[in-house]
């Protein structure tokens, strides 16, 4: 707190042309801190997704003339499955689940019980010892005609491609926000030394060193970042939040809701010393520079 | 060292303008007292500014404390700087800060710890008779006590050279030669001193060597100057 506290021989206290860096900081850091909750919220829905799934397979046997034949495919499908190197788990979806699958494409028709219902095995893979897709699928023909082997890899590659785009975009925006905000703090900067210059002349003919200047519109600077920050992640956090219980109480179906990873609010609250050092850094260099061309 | 300042065939433009200084040779030695004379516009003002460091030469070359000027990096200004004290005409005193911080600016800026500060100030601030002002704002201080001010600030970190820019031109006579006897002082510490003045009953009250400009010319009229005094300590009680 003493930094934060101490005296300057600026008088920035007078200075117009910081009074706004506060709040176009917080600005930037409430959009940065959106934009950094969003790779992180879709980073971890891609990982989950793709691990999820990267480790099932699902196995369809077409529906039979009866009962028996089903249960006879099914028994003959599992045992193939269960000898298989690399499957961990085998489960054969009851008939009630399958309907409840097919109810949004097939609507009150899923019910029937005499629709002809197609058998839908899950299998567990293990990652590190993945079966033979080709193979499997050729066994389970032979003894299953019309048995069908879905590793979901189609769809997958196709849903993952778009949200690491997405994740990609969100990245830009956080980085545009970020030279954003550095521009806004070197123009100000520079606007604080033309405002303060005869005082900085005088420090000049006493003796002060550029960085001792530097040091006093860094500290300032820094300080209107980290307030300017602190209200920007505040901002952000409530917005996040409410989005979560938004979320929540629509209820969005497959795709989870914006709850956030403990990492993506640290992350999120990280961006207050980042700011901080950001502001400090980029006033001591802009400082620093200007200085160098006077006498 | 055996020169404070040295001059060689030094000239000054701004710009595309005329020479304000031509062909300026001199040296001023250790212990020196000058007092810098000539109509407004010869250029005292200017040849004040390169000794301070405001300003390079167009030709010639300037050498502060045995060191060329051109061959200075940015780096080493701030330490030459340091031992050069500068009272300006119009004095420069930071409005927003009181007579303490304006006294202690160069103190601060070389690294001196506050309590060092604090002990160093008030005593020259009491010495030039300002012990009941130091938390004044200069705005609210008298001609003669923003110009003791200044001094003060010129002289606190004990400078070698000293450079006044007419010190006496918003006080009275009296104040004037108690400002004259204050840089006389400094002189007999060993401070190199020169006095840019259009005061000619301050210049006559002592037997000091004149610079005298005309034209961006230079000439030294030497008078019969009493040789420097010993070293000692300045006295507390002294007031101006």
């Amino acid at each position: 707190m003493a930094l934060l506290s101490r005296r300057t021989d600026l008088p920035f206290e007078r200075d117009d042309s910081s009074r706004y860096l506060p709040w176009l900081t917080a600005f930037m850091v409430f959009l940065a801190s959106l934009a950094l909750a969003g790779v992180f919220a879709l980073s971890d829905l891609a990982s989950t997704w793709d691990k999820g799934l990267s480790e099932t397979l699902t196995v369809q046997l077409p529906a039979g003339e009866d009962e028996r034949t089903d249960e006879r495919r099914a028994a003959a499908a599992i045992k193939i499955l269960e000898a298989t190197e690399g499957v961990e788990e085998v489960t054969l979806l009851p008939p009630r689940q399958v309907r409840e699958l097919l109810k949004p494409w097939l609507g009150a028709a899923a019910d029937a019980s005499q629709l002809p219902l197609p058998q839908i095995i899950d299998v567990e893979i293990d990652r590190e010892d993945i079966p033979a897709l080709a193979t499997l699928t050729e066994r389970l023909r032979r003894a299953v005609p019309g048995a069908a082997v879905d590793d979901h890899g189609v769809w997958m590659s196709g849903f993952l491609r778009a949200l690491r785009s997405t994740e990609a975009v969100a990245v830009l925006i956080f980085l545009l926000v970020g030279a954003a905000t550095v521009g806004t703090i070197v123009f100000t900067t520079r606007a604080g030394l033309g405002v303060h210059r005869e005082v900085i002349e005088v420090m000049h003919l006493v003796g002060a060193h550029n960085r001792y200047i530097a040091a006093q519109f860094a500290v300032r600077s820094m300080v209107l970042g980290l307030r300017g920050a602190a209200i920007g992640i505040f901002s952000a956090a409530l917005v996040l939040i409410a989005l979560g219980v938004l979320a929540e109480f629509l209820g969005f179906g497959v795709l989870p809701g914006v709850d956030l990873s403990l990492g993506a609010w640290i992350a999120v609250v990280l961006l207050l010393p980042a700011t901080g050092l950001l502001a400090w850094l980029t006033a001591r260099i802009t400082v620093l520079r200007s200085l160098a061309r006077m006498v | 060292m055996d020169e404070i300042v040295r001059f060689q065939t030094v000239g000054l433009r701004y710009g595309m303008g005329p020479e304000v200084l031509q062909d300026l040779s001199f040296t001023l030695t250790p212990g020196s007292f000058h007092f810098l004379t000539g109509e407004s516009g010869a250029g005292k003002s200017s040849l004040m500014r390169l000794m301070y460091l405001a300003k390079k030469p167009t030709r010639g070359s300037v050498s502060l404390f045995g060191r060329d000027i051109a061959s200075l990096r940015p780096d080493d200004y701030p330490a030459l700087r340091r031992r050069i004290g500068v009272v300006f005409q119009e004095f420069r005193l930071l409005p927003h800060q009181t007579a303490f911080d304006n006294v202690a600016l160069p103190l601060r800026v070389s690294g001196m710890k506050e309590k060092e500060i604090k002990k160093h100030v008030e005593e020259l601030l009491t010495w030039v008779g300002l012990e009941e002002d130091m938390a004044a704002w200069p705005e609210t201080l008298s001609g003669g006590q923003q110009q003791r001010v200044a001094i003060a600030r010129a002289v606190i970190a004990q400078p070698k050279l000293l450079l006044a820019d007419e010190p006496t031109g918003n006080v009275d006579d009296r104040i004037a030669a108690r400002l004259l006897h204050l840089f006389e002082e400094l002189n007999r510490l060993g401070t190199t001193v020169v006095i840019a003045t259009h005061n000619k009953s301050l210049i006559s009250s002592s037997l000091h060597p004149i610079m005298h400009l005309e034209d961006g010319r230079l000439s030294i009229e030497d008078r019969e100057s009493e040789p420097a005094a010993t070293v000692e300590a300045l006295p507390r009680s002294r007031r101006l």
